[in-house]
Formats: C-alpha cells, sequence, structure tokens
C-alpha cells in the first residue's frame, strides 16, 4: 500500500494536465468529475496509507520512496523522492480532504464562470504540488512545492484576470512570497555548501552531530529558512499579501489562502525543528513574530468590513498562533492548530461564499444581516466554524487546539508570560471579531434580498466541515481533562515533545478558566457593541486609530514608500540605459572628427601650401628646440 | 565526415532554397525546413548512439572527430570534433533553426528565398563555430555567422533595422578583430617557441606563454566572447538587434548567437589561458552579478514587448558569467543547463512577441491587455515562458540558476546573495509581461485568431524541451559532464601551477593526455586520422 505513495501527488497532477491540454474541450459535467475525482482518489489513497501505516507502521517510522534523481553533480544527488512520516501523513491527510471537500464546493459554485476547466486545472495542480511539498524528501523538491504553490495562489487570485485589481493582487502575492523564497533559496545554497546534500533528513541528522547549539552558523541557516516561511505563512514582515489575496474566488481562499499552504511556513518550521532547536535565537524570534503578528493582525480583523477581509485578518493572526507554539517548542501543536485551522476557517471561507453569492457579491458585512432563517445550514455551519475560532470552551475543536498553545507560551521552558499575555488577548479579539462577523451576517434585520441559495454539494461539504470543526478537537485533551492524546502521540514519532518548566504543571487548570472566561466575555462584548448598541462602533469608525487598524497597521502604506515608489523610480530612470550612451559618443566622435578632416581638403593651392610651409616650420622648430 | 556534412548539408540547403524561392516561395520553406530535419535526425541519432553517461575521464575525449588538411601552408586544417558540451549545443543549433524556419512560415514574404539563405548560413556559421578545433577555422566560421545575421537584421528586420543591422555588425567585428590578432600571436608565439607553426587548438593548448602575454591574449578573446555574450558594459548591441531582427532572427540571435560567446569562453578563453582566465574570474564574477541585476531593471522599464526580452537576455546571459567564472562542477552544469534552456524560454518569447505582433501589428505592451481571451493558447504558452524566465522549479531555468547559484555561493557569497536578488527581480519583468500583455482589461477590439496547427506545434516541441530539461536535467548533465570536467581541471590544477610557477609542466600534461587518447583509441582497435597519426609520430 505504501509504495502507492507517489499516486497521492500525481493523481492530481495528471488532472491538470488533462484539464489543461483538453479541458477547454470538455462540457462541464466532464471537467467536474475529472478536477474532483481525481483529488478525490487521492484522498481516498491517502487514507488507506494512513491506515496502513498506523496499523503496521515501516521501520523508523517513516518511509522513503525515491521516483528518480532529478540531478546527480559530483556527489550532489537530489532526487523526486518522497519522504513519509506522521507529520508529513497529517499534511498530506489535511490537504487532500480539504482539498476534495473543497472541490466538491467549488464544481457547484464556480458552475457559471467561463473559466471552469481553467480553474480546476489550477486547482487540481495546486493540490499536486502541496502535497508534493509536505512529503518531499528534499529541499530542492520541498522548493518545487513550494514555489509551485505559490504559483497556483498567483494564477487563482488573478483568476478573474480582466479585473487589473485582481491583477495586481496576484503579482503582490507572487513577489512578496518570492522576497521570502529568495531567502530561503540562499539558505539553501549554505545547505549545499556545508553538506552537499539537501536531503532534509540527513542534513538534521548532521546540524545535531556537527553544529554547536546556538552557533552563528545554526542561527543564520534558521533566518533564511525563516524568511522564507514567513513570506508564505504572511506574518510579520510580509503579511500584507494575504488580505489582498481575497480577490480570488472563495474556494482558492479556502483552500489556498487559509487551509493549506499559508501554513507551509509552519510544516517548514516543524519540518527542520532541529535545526531550530539549535538555534535558540531563531527560534525564540519565531514566537515573538508569531505573537506580535497574533495581535497586529487580530487588532486588524476587527474594524474590516469587508468579510473575506476579516477572514483573512483572522488567518494571519491563527497562522501567528501555530507560530508561537512552534516558538515555545510545542511542534505538536502548532501542528494540532493547523489542522483544526485547516477544518473551522475553510469552513467559514466556504460559507461566506455562499452568503456572497446568496447576495449578488455582496461583501460588506454591514449590508447583510437578518440571514439566519433564509440560510439556515450556513448560518448553523458558520456559527459552529465560529465557535470554534473563538475557541469556544468543550464543545468545539478550536478550543482544544488554542487553548493548549496559550498555556505552553507560558509554560514551556522558553515560554514566557509576555507571550502568554499577548495570546491571551489574541483569543480575547478573536471571539470578539468572529462574533462581531456573526451578529452582523445572521442578525438583525435584513438588508440585502437573497437571490441565490446554496445547493446540495454546497451543503454537505458545509456539514462534513462543521462536524469535523467539533469532532476533530476530541483527538487532543489537555492534562486536565484526561490527557487522551493519540494526535500528539502520533506526531512525537517525528517532532518532539514540549518541554515544560517543572515548577508549573500544577496550575493549568487555573490558565484554562482564565482562557475561557476572557472568550466568553469576548462573545457577550460583541453582542453588546455590534447587535445591541451600534451607535459606540459607529462612533469608534470614524476615529484615527479605526482606519490605522483598518488600512492594516499601515504596513502597505509603508511599503509603498519603503520599496515601491522608489523601485517604480529607479526603473523610470535610465529607461534607456546610459551605457548606450558611450557608444553613441564614440560614434558622434568618429563622425565629428571625420567630418573636421573632410573640412581640410578644401582643393585650393594656396591653402595647401600655406598648411605645408606652417607644418614644415612647425616640425623645424621641434626638432630644433629638442 | 558526418560532422563536416552537419555543415555542408546546411551549407547546400541554403543555396537551393534560394535558388527555389526565384520559382515557388513554399519551396524554399520545404528544402530549408527538410535540410534541418535531416540535420536534426542525424545529431540525435548521433546523440543516441553514445548513450549520455560518458566515463568521467581527465582527457579530452572526442565522441567524434574529422580533420582533414585545409591550408597546409599555414597550418590550417578542416579539424571538427565532437563532445558532449558540443553535441548539445549543436542539437540545440538545429532545433531552434527549425523552429525559426517555421515561425517565418507567413511572416516572411518578401525575399524568402535569400531569407532562407540567410538562415541556413547562419546556422551553418554556428554549428561551425561549435566543432572547430581549429582556431583559423572558428574564426571563419564566426565571420560566417555574422555577415547573413547582418543581412537577415538590414532586410526583414522592423523600423529601425539599418541602425540595429549596423550596430550588430560594428560590435562584434570590432570585438572579432581583438580575437583574430590573439589568434595570430598564439600562432606566432607557439610556431617560434616549437617551430610548428599551427592553428591546431589541441596543440596550442599548451602553448607557453609569460604571464603578460598570455593575459593580452586572453584579453582579446574574451572581449570577442563577452561582447557576443553579452556581458554589460558590451551590451548595448543586443537590444537594438534582437528588437529589430524578424522573429526568427530575434530567436537564433538570442537562442544562438549569445552561446557562441559562452561556448567560446568555455572552449578558448579558459583552456588556453587557464592562469590569466583565473586571474580575472573574480571580476567576471561581478560583472556577471551586475549583469543579472542590471538586465533585469532595464527590462522591468521597457514598454516594447520585444526590446523587454531582449534585456532579460542581459540578465540571464549575466548568470552564464558568474557561474563559467566560478569553477566547479555545480556552476558549469548549471551554465551548460542554462545555454539550453536560456535558449528555448527566451526564443519561445521572441516566437510569441512575433506572432502578436504578426497579428495586431504592435509590439507596445501598452496598447495590449486582455488579449487571453482572445487567444488563450498564446497566453498559456507566455505564461509558462514568462515563468520559465522567472526560475520556477519544474522547467529548466530553474535547474540551471539554482545550480549556478549554489555553485558560486561556494566562491563567494556576497556576490552570490547579490545576484540571487535577481531572482526577485526577473519575477517582477515576468509578471509583468503577463499583466500588460494578457491580463487585464482588453484595451481594442481585436478580431485575431489563436495559434494554428503549425504554432501548436512549434511551441508544444518547446514545452516539451524546456520541461524536459527542467524535471529530467540529468540527460543533458550526463552529456556535458566529461566536458566539463576537463575544464574543471583548468580551475582546479590552478594551485599546482602557480606554486611550481611551470607552464612546461601543463604543455606536458596535454601532450600526454593526448598520446593517452590515442592510445586508447588504438587498444579500442578504432581508426585514427591521418592528422593524429602525425602527432603519435612526432610526440614518440
Amino acid at each position: 500500500m505504501l509504495n502507492l505513495l507517489w499516486l497521492i501527488p500525481a493523481l492530481p497532477f495528471l488532472g491538470f494536465l488533462l484539464l489543461a491540454v483538453f479541458g477547454g474541450r470538455m462540457n462541464k459535467t466532464g471537467v467536474a468529475f475529472l478536477g474532483v475525482g481525481s483529488v478525490g482518489i487521492s484522498a481516498l489513497l491517502t487514507i488507506l496509507i494512513g491506515i496502513d501505516f498506523i496499523s503496521s507502521p515501516p521501520d523508523g517510522y517513516s518511509f522513503n520512496q525515491t521516483l528518480w534523481v532529478w540531478m546527480n553533480i559530483a556527489g550532489f544527488k537530489p532526487g523526486i523522492a518522497f519522504h513519509l512520516d506522521s507529520l508529513s501523513l497529517i499534511f498530506t491527510f489535511a490537504i487532500s480532504f480539504v482539498g476534495f471537500l473543497i472541490h466538491i464546493y467549488s464544481a457547484e459554485f464556480m458552475i457559471d464562470d467561463e473559466g471552469y476547466s481553467r480553474f480546476f486545472a489550477y486547482m487540481n495542480l495546486f493540490v499536486a504540488l502541496m502535497i508534493t511539498l509536505v512529503l518531499a524528501d528534499n529541499f530542492l523538491l520541498l522548493y518545487l512545492g513550494w514555489e509551485g504553490v505559490g504559483l497556483c495562489s498567483y494564477l487563482l487570485i488573478g483568476f478573474w484576470y480582466k479585473e487589473p485589481a485582481n491583477v495586481y493582487a496576484a503579482n503582490k502575492a507572487f513577489i512578496v512570497t518570492r522576497i521570502g523564497d529568495t531567502s530561503m533559496a540562499i539558505g539553501l545554497f549554505l545547505l549545499v555548501l556545508h553538506f552537499n546534500t539537501l536531503d532534509i533528513q540527513n542534513i538534521l541528522q548532521s546540524v545535531s552531530t556537527q553544529w554547536v547549539r546556538g552557533s552563528s552558523l545554526a542561527v543564520l541557516t534558521a533566518f533564511l529558512l525563516l524568511g522564507g516561511a514567513l513570506g508564505k505563512s504572511a506574518q510579520l514582515p510580509l503579511q500584507t499579501w494575504l488580505p489582498d489575496a481575497m480577490a480570488g474566488p472563495s474556494p482558492v481562499s479556502a483552500l489556498i489562502h487559509a487551509a493549506t499552504m499559508v501554513t507551509a511556513g509552519v510544516y517548514l518550521i516543524a519540518r527542520t525543528h532541529t535545526l531550530f532547536d539549535f538555534a535558540p535565537i531563531a527560534q525564540n524570534a519565531v514566537a515573538t513574530i508569531g505573537a506580535l503578528t497574533l495581535l497586529i493582525a487580530g487588532f486588524s480583523a476587527l474594524t474590516q468590513t469587508d468579510i473575506k477581509k476579516v477572514l483573512a485578518y483572522s488567518t494571519i493572526s491563527q497562522i501567528g498562533y501555530m507560530f508561537l507554539a512552534l516558538g515555545v517548542g510545542a511542534w505538536a501543536l502548532g501542528i494540532f492548530h493547523f489542522m483544526i485551522h485547516a477544518f473551522f476557517k475553510a469552513l467559514l471561507f466556504l460559507a461566506a461564499g455562499a452568503v456572497i453569492n446568496a447576495l449578488h457579491h455582496e461583501h460588506n458585512m454591514f449590508k447583510m444581516g437578518g440571514l439566519r432563517k433564509e440560510l439556515p445550514v450556513v448560518y448553523w455551519t458558520f456559527l459552529i466554524a465560529s465557535a470554534s475560532l473563538a475557541a469556544f470552551p468543550l464543545i468545539t475543536a478550536g478550543f482544544y487546539s488554542k487553548d493548549e498553545i496559550i498555556w505552553y507560551s507560558w509554560a514551556s521552558n522558553i515560554g514566557s508570560p509576555w507571550l502568554w499575555l499577548i495570546s491571551l488577548i489574541g483569543a480575547f479579539i478573536t471571539s470578539v471579531y468572529t462574533f462581531r462577523m456573526v451578529f452582523a451576517i445572521f442578525f438583525g434585520e435584513q438588508k440585502t434580498p437573497v437571490s441565490q441559495k446554496p445547493g446540495k454539494r454546497i451543503k454537505i461539504t458545509l456539514i462534513v466541515l462543521a462536524a469535523l470543526s467539533v469532532l476533530g478537537g476530541f483527538v487532543e485533551l489537555p492534562e486536565t481533562m484526561g490527557g487522551f492524546a493519540p494526535f500528539t502521540h502520533f506526531l512525537h514519532h517525528t517532532l518532539p515533545a514540549v518541554a515544560l518548566r517543572s515548577e508549573e504543571s500544577g496550575i493549568e487548570l487555573l490558565f484554562q478558566i482564565i482562557t475561557a472566561v476572557l472568550t466568553l466575555a469576548g462573545i457577550y462584548l460583541a453582542y453588546q457593541f455590534y447587535f445591541k448598541n451600534v451607535k459606540f462602533t459607529e462612533r469608534f469608525k470614524q476615529t484615527g486609530l479605526s482606519k490605522f487598524l483598518f488600512s492594516g497597521c499601515g504596513f502597505d502604506w509603508l511599503y509603498d514608500r519603503a520599496f515601491m515608489y522608489p523601485a517604480i523610480f529607479f526603473a523610470r530612470i535610465n529607461r534607456n540605459d546610459f551605457i548606450d550612451n558611450i557608444y553613441t559618443f564614440i560614434t558622434w566622435l568618429s563622425t565629428a572628427l571625420n567630418g573636421m578632416l573632410i573640412k581640410t581638403q578644401t582643393g585650393r593651392i594656396r591653402w595647401y601650401a600655406t598648411v605645408i610651409t606652417m607644418g614644415a616650420v612647425i616640425t623645424l622648430t621641434i626638432v630644433l628646440v629638442s | 565526415m558526418i560532422l563536416a556534412w552537419l555543415i555542408i548539408i546546411m551549407m547546400i540547403g541554403g543555396l537551393l532554397a534560394w535558388l527555389a524561392g526565384k520559382w515557388n516561395v513554399l519551396m524554399c520553406r520545404w528544402i530549408a525546413l527538410i535540410t534541418l530535419i535531416i540535420d536534426f535526425i542525424i545529431i540525435i541519432a548521433i546523440w543516441v548512439s553514445n548513450p549520455g553517461n560518458i566515463e568521467i575521464s581527465q582527457k579530452p575525449e572526442w565522441l567524434i572527430e574529422f580533420t582533414t588538411s585545409w591550408i597546409p601552408q599555414f597550418g590550417i586544417d578542416f579539424h571538427l570534433a565532437l563532445d558532449g558540451l558540443n553535441l548539445i549545443l549543436v542539437s540545440l543549433t538545429i532545433f531552434l533553426g527549425i523552429i525559426s524556419v517555421i515561425t517565418s512560415w507567413t511572416e516572411i514574404t518578401e525575399h524568402a528565398g535569400f531569407f532562407h539563405f540567410n538562415i541556413l548560413w547562419i546556422l551553418a556559421g554556428i554549428t561551425g563555430v561549435f566543432l572547430s578545433l581549429d582556431l583559423f577555422l572558428f574564426y571563419f566560421f564566426w565571420e560566417v555567422m555574422l555577415i547573413p545575421m547582418y543581412f537577415l537584421i538590414g532586410i526583414w528586420g522592423h523600423e529601425n533595422r539599418v541602425y540595429a543591422a549596423f550596430k550588430f555588425l560594428i560590435f562584434t567585428q570590432a570585438s572579432g578583430l581583438l580575437m583574430f590578432l590573439s589568434i595570430l600571436a598564439l600562432y606566432f608565439i607557439h610556431g617560434k617557441a616549437t617551430g610548428v607553426y599551427t592553428f591546431d587548438y589541441l596543440q596550442l593548448l599548451g602553448t607557453s606563454l609569460s604571464t603578460s602575454e598570455s593575459f593580452i591574449l586572453m584579453c582579446g578573446f574574451l572581449i570577442a566572447f563577452l561582447v557576443k555574450l553579452p556581458a554589460v558594459p558590451f551590451h548595448p548591441w543586443l537590444p537594438d538587434a534582437h528588437t529589430e531582427a524578424p522573429t526568427a532572427g530575434s530567436v537564433i540571435l538570442a537562442g544562438l548567437l549569445l552561446k557562441t560567446g559562452a561556448y567560446g569562453i568555455l572552449r578558448y578563453a579558459l583552456p588556453l589561458f587557464p592562469q590569466s582566465a583565473i586571474a580575472v574570474s573574480p571580476y567576471a564574477m561581478v560583472f556577471g552579478a551586475i549583469g543579472i541585476l542590471y538586465g533585469a531593471k532595464l527590462a522591468f522599464a521597457q514598454t516594447d514587448f520585444k526590446r523587454l526580452v531582449a534585456y532579460t537576455s542581459v540578465s540571464h546571459m549575466g548568470f552564464i558569467l558568474l557561474g563559467t567564472f566560478a569553477g566547479n562542477a555545480l556552476a558549469l552544469q548549471g551554465v551548460v543547463v542554462q545555454m539550453l534552456a536560456h535558449g528555448i524560454s527566451t526564443g519561445a518569447l521572441f516566437v510569441i512577441a512575433g506572432s502578436i505582433q504578426e497579428r495586431i501589428h504592435t509590439r507596445d505592451m501598452t496598447q495590449m491587455g486582455g488579449l487571453w481571451q482572445e487567444v488563450p493558447g498564446m497566453a498559456g504558452a507566455g505564461l509558462l515562458f514568462s515563468l520559465a524566465s522567472l526560475g520556477l522549479p519544474g522547467l529548466g531555468n530553474f535547474v540551471a540558476e539554482f545550480l549556478i547559484l549554489a555553485g558560486s555561493y561556494q566562491v563567494s557569497i556576497g556576490l552570490t546573495i547579490f545576484a540571487a536578488s535577481g531572482l526577485i527581480a526577473s519575477t517582477l519583468y515576468s509578471l509583468m509581461i503577463m499583466q500588460k500583455v494578457f491580463y487585464g482589461k482588453k484595451k481594442k477590439v481585436w478580431n485575431i485568431k489563436d495559434l494554428g496547427v503549425r504554432e501548436m506545434i512549434m511551441m508544444g516541441a518547446m514545452i516539451v524541451v524546456i520541461v524536459w530539461l527542467g524535471v529530467f536535467p540529468q540527460t543533458f548533465l550526463n552529456t556535458a559532464r566529461s566536458s566539463v570536467n576537463n575544464i574543471l581541471q583548468h580551475f582546479t590544477s590552478r594551485n599546482t601551477k602557480v606554486e611550481t610557477g611551470s607552464v612546461d609542466k601543463n604543455n606536458l600534461f596535454q601532450k600526454i593526455n593526448f598520446i593517452n587518447m590515442i592510445d586508447e583509441k588504438r587498444s579500442n582497435s578504432m581508426i585514427l586520422t591521418g592528422h593524429e597519426k602525425i602527432i603519435l609520430r612526432r610526440e614518440h
């Protein structure tokens, strides 16, 4: 069974190829069948392989499969090769399974679009490359997937390419992430120089045996890789592209910009955890960046009016939590939050898409309202996902994943009260902006009539994801609730367990209660300010602070002035290449000299005689004087 | 002899096409196409019959060699030889030759016969440059490829063609003259020292030169090659020539002519003057890195589609310069792949620019926009080759750029980081192509057709090659390996040479290698050429 591993990425890739070549000539049913089917089989295979892997684990709890040697130069020999272990299995499962659900949804959602086959071609390509990224056994193949998913993100953000703003957003996403990618590429050059290989397991092995913990080399390498992770996962300071990326269709936002691609950075850091462990400064940076990002993005989410932008900032913020978890050494919990987040955030985007479609492409939540009755399935599933995002205590999966991260940001041996405090504030804000959304969309009076109700395929997707957003949490219970944690046990085959500060272990329950109370308080606050007492929020909207937060804390403003305008200015000057002028000058000089010499040829004997005499005099003078 | 036939077939085909063009335009196109297909079959047959895994050896090793006396009074031989490196490049030459004939099928209607004569003679010249092992012959072919190219730009070019053609000719001729002077100097120095006056590459390889002699002579060669490459600041001929040339001319210029510069450095400048070449290598690498960024910057500032693509060539050839002088296996193999990948990807972009111009009669990108709806097939191809150009993994350019940068990182970290920022710059201009040409709103009502069958086949072939390069580069790496190792030898043996200060040792080394090779050939019961026999007799 494990030998079929290569089929998991290969099938969606085949789907892409067929759609790219023949898609234009197929009818929509055929396109949907091919596009959804390829990912569906891939998801099924993942589950079967997962069962096989867990029931009869291979030696060393990992499985390698090499398809062919990519290049082989003087011992440097990266292959097209896959590495399956507990970490990559979980990612593959989340990608293929959530991807499959989103494909089902898209089959209905995109049905009226003229680019139907193009859409599924891109989506299939994305799934193939994302799975390649997480299964890659060497950094070069990982980088292929890494750049490839960036490409798909670009293509799908700019899917409606006739609108220049969408193309602009797509370019922005590609360029900003590419800046991070270049940093990562330099990191790879460094690894090639030191180890002459890019095999991930080999490198991690060598790092732990040959490098010194905390050495500048380890720190530098970790930071270079971190640069790539920051770009892809939209963390400070490279987060600005994600809110604009919402220009793409909603299923794209769900799959790429919420569930999978943006968490590639989390995967990369978890995959290279040994390296980050050897570079404590870099690991601290991961935690700090995560904490700052979750706070800043959370505040920005609070002021957005576009439903998708709220979700975009929320995604940035939640990935901040994952980074925080990785940064304090709670590797497995970062991954757990990734999985749960994939469920509920995909659901939120898909439900938002259903709402937007129902209201004739209305994105502003304050023009929605009262949809509770009109769209009951969407309402209930959205509510469940929101509760999960806000970490509603005990019953939602988000509670189990996020609560643990908040706890470990204090209790881990590299945690700190500051990180804990920030993550706690973040949790509070999360529940405020989440329920602000819920109240604005589904409660109150209806402001826009519903023009189109979701069909069967959309509803099924929403319900399955809602179930996962609740049940997904019960595979990982905290110590205080029995500590039933098969998820982390499984992951601990790959990732080390979190090390606690010894004296802190008794007070976990207290911390959980604080968090839970704050979450509930946040929901109440949202109810007060965005449902009952709207006047105050109207006034807040006029303040400078609100505008500052609305603009994503001015990062775009700053980057425009610091990078974009100078770049455009720099491109404009010297457009015609001054070096050319040097050669033009040589040409001019030759012509000018030529013209001067021509003038001496006057044809008058008297002139020639004068010049000859003068020349003779000058020559004689020189001879005599010297 | 088969090597000579490769060139002769093209020359004869060119003459026939010229004659046929006087009666029937279509016939001259078919003659040109069939000529090139015959050559392509030959070269691929040679490639396939010499499976890639050539054993790593420390001596020059030729798959096929052909020598016949040409002008014996001056020691000039008609000496051609094929190894992995030029096998790859000759294949690329003929492949892109086929592409340029197909792409001109409807574009060129005036003097079609003479046009195809010029195309085939350029290709013959380029093939000759790649195959020559006699310096005089090399220079002869170097000129053969220039004159028809001058006509190609000057007759079938666009608005500003005469200026561009002159500029091209003067740049390459002036620099070529320097090279010719160096060749002559080398000829006389070698003749005086050994008494054997010859232009033969293998014999000249070990010429003992003083440091200053070696440096001056190398500069003659290097400048010619850097102008051809082109390296900043010798590049201003390129944007004009590429922009004004007809599509076929741009494809050949970017895909092939630039590669003769790179090939010249690898085959002549480095092996003939290893110490001097190594001495200038840090500077050459700096100019390579500058070229990467400067070319990208200028590309980003353009509004003329072809001019933009032309400047991307400056940027991509910067990688070649950087990698060549980094002097390790990673970088040099990257250079080989880059030569191919750049040839295909830039060639394809020129074909796309040309077919757009054929349809809407402008190259100005500010007038385009929204073409995806009109020509989805062409847009898809444009997307793929723009992505190749920005170095997307899975396509050939990525393999090349990754290897070159990974190799140069081992020599200079700072320079590599500087050059790696070119990856961001290439993203900017590549996405700009997509944004301005294919995406956005339609600016006019176009009434144009998507790629026809002929163009589809052409694009399809180029897509297959660029993907193959990206996914199975090992095919090419294996073929080029022994050649690359030979070049590397000059880098690795530098320390010993500098320490002992003995140039004769190097000379001796080369001779021993050659004798070994012939001995091996004999032991493999292969037939020696007359030329080899002479050398063998002299050495023993």
